[in-house]
């Protein structure tokens, strides 16, 4: 028994290494939790990126949940999420709201425009200011708003078909029951 | 001709990566040099979100360079250190400071360490005591080599 301790000291070390590796594989290190779940979204006004004359605030869109799409044409993984979403807006059942971030606005428009555009409305935020409010750090991010404009949900990353069954319809479904 | 025409050539590309370097971390018109190191001091303790090993001062990321005004906004305001700190944190969560505060969720983080310490070194006192232990037991007893089992003994003691 004693001849083996250190062989089981080894064997635990190969447990705590092989718990890290596969720890790290499944784990985003980038992925940090946000603060701002459960709280009121921050006040906005940004203009609409078709109609830069219209301003889109926070309290012209209460009433009824929606999706706070942050995306850029710059943005490589959001022509990954391009996709899904065109294929997943309408089954969300909540107004899809595009937030272009720091982009030109030409070069936002030709992307929807080559692309085709899965949102309702798109505002379009080019100094960066109003995301830091959101705590964004990286596009594209996801924020579900309720109808009485808390933040039920933040998804950050590209949405795909797994992440909107499993995480964003129960969450829509809970903001529906909860503040219709 | 060809040789003035390449130095200026070689001359506009010294000039354009300078003007390039400049861009890169913008100077902000500070009021004093109190004021500048307070800002260093400051942004290197704050995390950047983009790239998450460097801190606000040295990252050259674009939402860094968006943080950095917002301090220096924040700070032209009056705000304290502390409540720029709260500022971020409210919005990116403990995670933008490097030094982070101790409370309930971040014991482990904060005594983890000396935990393991403090457990490794109980294993090496336990360690040491049980051999000087066996070899004294050994020394004052019969002659070695009549005791059953004695070999044994000093093995497992050089063993470690």
């Amino acid at each position: 028994m004693k001849r083996l301790l250190p062989f089981l000291v080894f064997m635990g070390l190969v447990g705590l290494f092989g718990f890290g590796i596969w720890w790290n594989t499944w784990h985003d290190a980038r992925y940090v939790p946000s603060p701002l779940i459960g709280k009121p979204a921050p006040d906005f006004a940004l203009p609409k990126l078709d109609a830069p004359g219209q301003t889109v605030t926070k309290a012209s869109l209460l009433g009824k949940p929606y999706l706070l799409n942050v995306f850029a044409s710059w943005c490589v993984a959001c022509a990954e999420e391009h996709p899904v979403l065109m294929a997943d807006a309408r089954q969300l059942g909540i107004p899809l709201v595009g937030y272009d971030y720091k982009d030109e606005p030409d070069d936002a428009r030709r992307w929807l425009r080559e692309h085709g555009s899965p949102y309702d409305l798109v505002i379009a935020d080019q100094p960066g200011r109003t995301a830091i409010d959101f705590g964004v750090y990286g596009a594209p991010e996801s924020f579900l708003i309720d109808a009485k404009g808390v933040i039920r949900y933040k998804h950050i990353g590209p949405l795909t078909p797994e992440v909107i069954a499993k995480e964003l319809l129960p969450a829509i479904a809970a903001a529906k029951r909860e503040a219709p | 001709m060809r040789l003035r025409l390449a130095m200026l050539a070689a001359l506009l590309m010294f000039a354009g990566a300078a003007f390039a370097t400049s861009g890169a971390i913008e100077p902000l018109p500070f009021k004093d040099h109190a004021q500048e190191v307070r800002f260093q001091n400051l942004t290197k303790q704050l995390r950047c979100m983009v790239c998450q090993n460097e801190n606000l001062a040295d990252s050259n990321a674009d939402l860094a360079r968006d943080l950095r005004l917002e301090v220096f906004q924040l700070m032209q305001q009056g705000k304290s250190d502390a409540e720029i700190k709260q500022y971020l944190v409210d919005r990116y969560s403990d995670f933008v400071l490097y030094d982070p505060p101790l409370k309930p969720g971040t014991l482990l983080l904060w005594f983890g360490p000396l935990a393991i310490l403090l457990a490794g070194g109980a294993v090496v006192a336990l360690a040491v005591r049980r051999r000087s232990r066996g070899n004294g037991a050994s020394d004052n007893d019969k002659p070695a080599a009549d005791r059953p089992g004695a070999d044994e003994a000093a093995d497992t003691g050089d063993d470690w």
